[in-house]
This record gives structure tokens, C-alpha cells and sequence, in this order.
């Protein structure tokens, strides 16, 4: 990993790849279509290749290309005709790691990336996997598609952190579903502050077992020239489920969709979707909540507001010494400070510091 | 300290204000009472700054400089600080985050200062937000201890402050415009708008004004202007005319 010049190692620690693998306890790294490493340190988590791990466990074949069907548009037709090169996490019955995993995918010279992860929590596990996805600083163009299936079992426990630093001329479409057994829990979270050309994504959670959750967070910044189309969707699927989805969007001059589905369709569930969005400078930023409930049984609810600083906010910091500049940059910062809650610490300063670095760019 | 003559304020090209007269010299403390809508916090609002409100015609001038414009946080520099009557929360910015940026204390001089009001146990949480009516109040306070501003104005301290906060309130406020302090190096000045003069039972007013329409009508004794408006109403001060 230390081959990587500078410059890219730079745009990779935005991304929340620790090059020196520090609070890390495992890490994959793929360039374009070749896997560089895969190390984990702890005992009952496994991570290798995916072709590997097709090969070594032949019922992992269950889990390849279910909860995401190969033929759901032509981006995962694609991914399904390529040979597979991605990453597949396995974390055993009860395996607890408090670090996270890192996967990073780097696109460099090649035209299109692909990619196909499989994370599977087995009963009562816990992991929590940061994928950094990044592309060279000299890389013009060029399409990133990850397929990405998360299998989170019974009480089992997944947190997956996505952080995207691409460039003006990368488009980039994630297809991605997790299913989530009877108390488990799904923790997504989504950070985009940099200039791209379009992300495209609209993931989703299948709650099959009782008491299962999952939340999604989605930080999302347009630059201008920036098209960021994102939404998340849960299906409550057994009784006592919950989703949240939240999203916080701001736009500089591009535009975000911001779309958000849950769907109610077995008795004590809950659902609520948040889209807050700024505008600070002309652009578009355009939420689309949906909530469908197909019972009695089911509670979903969502808001929506989008708008400017509210400048009695700017003149309450002013009146207290902040500069109109310190002032805004203030309240940008705490807009995007979604409360993640059974985050590790150590996640949580991350992504701290993935905004404060962002937002000084202001 | 703070000198405004003749001004004329507008908001939304609707004059307010009608030349305002008033001068507060160091170590005063002067009560400002009126009718709602009368104008008072429009008063607050445009000494310290605000957007919305325009200065048409006067001026302000505080330690001897002209604050016409001076951005709000320059003003705050100067000197001056503010109590707000419904300030706004401010969602992911935390009180104990927000004190340090606007202070040079250390952060066992700023949990010093919040254990002084109880404000300790809201330093981690976002500034106001679901804060309770003491809370706010106490929250203000707590970041106009940090601030030690030389001229203090309070918009309705008593506003939705209990017994017990109120107290407490009281007592912080005269702290803060140096009280305890002897007359002749008293230097803090402040200028307290209240319905109920409640805060007066804490400290000593040497001015009162009552506002009516946007003009100051009288100036006197603070505690006989209240007796005043408690037995007989504004009316009284319509007719007294003082101007």
C-alpha cells in the first residue's frame, strides 16, 4: 500500500483508509481490477477475494447474487458477466470486532471498475466495515459499479460506513441490499462531500426477522456539475422491525436526490424517513419521501425541509463574537452532524473528521 | 458608554423607531417597560446590529464609536452583549463548543463558570435545543459569564423563568453588571427590558423609560414609573408626554 504515490494516498485517507492500518483490524485494497491485499487480524473474522472465497466455501454460493438479483438493471448484468474480484467478510457465530475493517477500492487507469463484496454477520457478530472508494487525482474519467450483499443474521450486527471521494468526470453506481434476521441490526452510513459526476444508488433493507433494525445516514454535498441521485429503502418485513432513514444534503451549484421508501407490511412496525437539505448556493435538492403502509399494524412518518441558513442562527453566533464566516461554517458543521447512535468512537471521530476536512472547502 | 440620539429605525421600509433619545453612562443600569409591540426589543435588536433593522437617521455611537456599520460581532468585541428574550437553537453545535469559540477560557474556567448556574450537564448537548424556559435563560447567562460584556441588555429576563431560576437569575445578572462592586468603580452598564419588574427585587435600576409606539415617552425613577403602570397603565405615560 505504500507504493501508492503521495498525492493518492492523500484522496485515499479522506476516503478513511488508515495506510498504516492503525485502529483498523483488517483491510482489503483493490486497484482497478487487482486485489493488492487482504489482511485481517482478528480470529473469527475471515476476509478474502471473492473468487477465493467461492472457491473454499461452496455454500457461499447461497449468498452470491440473492439479495441483490443479477439481472436488476444493466449495471449488475454487467457485474454479473465480469469474472468477480470484490471482497467477502465472514465474521462467525458470536465474532466481536470493535475495529473496523477497511476495503478500498481505487480506481486508477482502467475505464470501469467493478466490484462484487459479500459481508455476512453470523448469529450474534459484530462488524463494522469502512469501504473507502476513491479515484486517482490524474484519473479524468471512468465508472465505478459495486455490488455489494449484506447478509446480517440472527442478532448479528453490521455497521457498513461508505465514503466516496471521487472526481468531476467519475460516475459511479453501487447496487447494494442487505437482509437483516430476526434482532439484528443494519447501520448504514454514507458520506459524499466531494465533486463527482453522478452517483447512483438506491440500496435497500429487507427486515425478514423479528425485532430487526436499520438505519441509514446519508451526508451528501453537490458541487456544482455534481449529481448525486441517493435513496434508501427498508422493507418491514416481520413484525417489530424498524427503519429510519435520515439524510442531510447541501448543495454548492449541483444537485442531490435525495429519495427515501419504507415499506410497512407486517403489524408493530415503525418507520420514519429525514431529508434536511441546505441550499447554499443555487442548485437543486430535491427530496422524494415515500412511506407505504399496507396494514393497520404500521406507524411510518417522514419530513422534509429544504432551505437557506436561517440567518437569526448567523446573527445569534455573530452577537456572541463569531465572525459571519465563522458564524456559517458553524452551522453548516452542526447540519451535518447526524447523531449515528451505537457507533464506535473511533468510527465516529472518522467520520468527524471526513466533514471538518470537507467543510473548511466551504 | 452608550450614547443614541435622534435615531430612526425602519423595517421593511416601515419606520419603527421615532427619534430615540437615550444615553447610559458607565456603571448605570436603566429599565426600559412599555406595551407589546411597543418597540422596546426593536430598540435591543438594532444597538446590537441586526440585519433587518435600518438606521434611517441619528445614531449610535458606543464608547465614543460610531456603530452604524459595524458588523454584530464587532460590536460584541466592543463590548456589547446581549440576552435574548427566544433564542434560537442550533442544531449539532455544542454549548461547551460554542463557549470555547468565543472566549479564550480554559475549559475548566468555562465548566467553572456553567457549574455556577447548573449549566453544567448541558455543555455536551446542541446550544437550545430542547432546552426548558429556565434552561434558556440559564443558557444565556452562562454564555454572557463567558462573554463579561461591558454593556449588558436583557430582552424580559423573568419571561418563563420559575421562582427558584428566577433567583438565581436575579442574582447572576447584578454579578454581571458589577453590583457588588462600589459606585465609583462600578464600570458595567446595562439596559433591562421587563414587564413585571420582577428584576428589580435583585438589583437597583437608577433609570426607567417607558416606550409607546416606538417613541420613549418618560424617563424617571424605575421603581416609581412601575408603581405607575401598575395602578393606573400605559395610559398614564400616553399623557405624561415627556419627550
Amino acid at each position: 500500500m505504500k507504493q501508492i504515490p503521495e498525492k493518492d494516498r492523500e484522496r485515499l485517507a479522506l476516503t478513511g483508509l488508515e495506510v498504516e492500518m492503525h485502529n483498523r483490524c483488517g483491510s482489503f485494497f483493490q486497484i482497478d481490477q487487482n486485489v493488492i491485499q487482504t489482511t485481517c487480524g482478528a480470529e473469527d473474522v475471515e476476509m478474502l477475494p471473492i473468487k477465493a472465497a467461492l472457491e473454499k466455501y461452496d455454500w457461499l454460493k447461497d449468498h452470491y447474487w440473492k439479495a441483490v438479483p443479477k439481472d436488476k438493471d444493466k449495471y449488475t448484468q454487467y457485474v454479473a458477466k465480469q469474472e468477480p474480484q470484490g471482497l467477502v467478510v465472514i465474521a462467525q457465530p458470536g465474532a466481536k470486532v470493535a475495529m473496523p475493517i477497511q476495503a478500498c477500492l481505487f480506481l486508477r487507469e482502467e475505464p470501469v471498475q467493478h466490484v462484487h463484496n459479500i459481508f455476512i454477520a453470523k448469529e450474534g457478530a459484530e462488524i463494522h466495515i469502512i469501504s473507502g472508494c476513491a479515484s486517482s487525482w490524474q484519473k479524468k474519467q471512468g465508472a465505478h459499479i459495486g455490488v455489494t450483499e449484506i447478509y446480517v443474521g440472527k442478532g448479528a450486527r453490521v455497521t457498513s460506513t461508505m465514503i466516496h471521494n471521487w472526481n468531476p468526470g467519475i460516475s459511479v453506481f453501487p447496487r447494494s441490499a442487505t437482509i437483516v434476521e430476526e434482532d439484528g441490526t443494519f447501520l448504514s452510513n454514507y458520506i459524499c462531500m466531494q465533486p463527482v459526476r453522478q452517483v447512483n444508488m438506491y440500496p435497500t433493507a429487507h427486515l425478514i426477522g423479528k425485532n430487526a433494525v436499520a438505519r441509514f445516514s446519508s451526508i451528501a454535498v453537490a458541487t456544482p456539475g455534481s449529481l448525486l441521485d441517493l435513496g434508501s429503502r427498508a422493507i418491514l418485513g416481520a413484525e417489530h422491525t424498524s427503519a429510519e432513514l435520515i439524510t442531510r444534503a447541501i448543495t454548492t451549484g449541483g444537485t442531490v436526490i435525495s429519495r427515501g421508501h419504507i415499506r410497512g407490511e407486517r403489524d408493530n412496525t415503525r418507520g420514519h424517513i429525514e431529508c434536511k437539505g441546505l441550499i447554499l448556493k443555487d442548485g437543486v435538492i430535491h427530496a422524494i419521501p415515500e412511506i407505504e403502509g399496507t396494514l393497520t399494524g404500521t406507524e411510518l412518518s417522514h419530513e422534509a425541509a429544504v432551505g437557506k441558513i436561517a440567518r437569526h442562527e448567523i446573527e445569534y453566533l455573530m452577537a456572541r463574537g463569531l465572525s459571519e464566516e465563522e458564524a456559517t461554517a458553524t452551522i453548516i458543521r452542526g447540519f451535518l452532524d447526524v447523531k449515528i447512535s451505537g457507533l464506535p468512537a473511533v468510527l465516529q471521530a472518522h467520520i468527524d473528521a471526513v466533514i471538518d476536512k470537507a467543510e473548511s472547502g466551504f | 458608554m452608550l450614547d443614541i440620539s435622534d435615531l430612526h429605525v425602519s423595517v421593511d421600509n416601515t419606520e419603527v423607531l421615532h427619534d430615540i433619545n437615550l444615553h447610559i453612562g458607565p456603571g448605570e443600569t436603566h429599565i426600559l417597560m412599555g406595551p407589546n409591540g411597543s418597540g422596546k426589543s426593536t430598540l435591543l435588536k438594532s444597538i446590537m446590529g441586526f440585519d433587518a433593522y435600518t438606521i434611517t437617521s441619528g445614531s449610535i455611537t458606543f464608547k465614543g464609536k460610531d456603530l452604524t456599520d459595524m458588523p454584530i460581532n464587532e460590536r460584541a468585541h466592543l463590548g456589547i452583549g446581549m440576552m435574548f428574550q427566544q433564542p434560537p437553537a442550533v442544531s449539532g453545535l455544542k454549548l461547551g463548543k460554542l463557549l470555547a469559540a468565543t472566549s479564550h477560557r480554559g475549559e475548566d474556567a468555562i465548566e467553572a463558570l456553567a457549574q455556577s448556574v447548573n449549566m453544567e450537564h448541558f455543555l455536551s448537548r446542541d446550544v437550545n435545543v430542547g432546552f426548558s424556559g429556565g434552561e434558556l435563560k440559564r443558557s444565556e447567562v452562562l454564555q454572557l459569564k463567558v462573554q463579561q460584556p461591558d454593556f449588558l441588555m436583557l430582552d424580559e429576563p423573568e419571561s418563563g423563568v420559575d421562582l427558584e431560576n428566577m433567583s438565581l437569575m436575579g442574582k447572576e445578572i447584578a454579578g454581571l453588571l458589577e453590583k457588588d462592586v462600589r459606585i465609583v468603580n462600578r464600570r458595567k452598564s446595562g439596559l433591562i427590558i421587563t414587564h413585571t419588574g420582577y428584576i428589580l427585587d435583585y438589583l437597583n435600576a437608577d433609570q426607567g423609560h417607558v416606550m409607546i409606539n416606538g417613541q420613549i415617552r418618560c424617563h424617571g425613577n424605575p421603581r416609581e414609573i412601575l408603581r405607575v403602570v401598575k395602578e393606573k397603565g400605559y395610559g398614564e405615560c400616553l399623557r405624561c408626554k415627556q419627550i
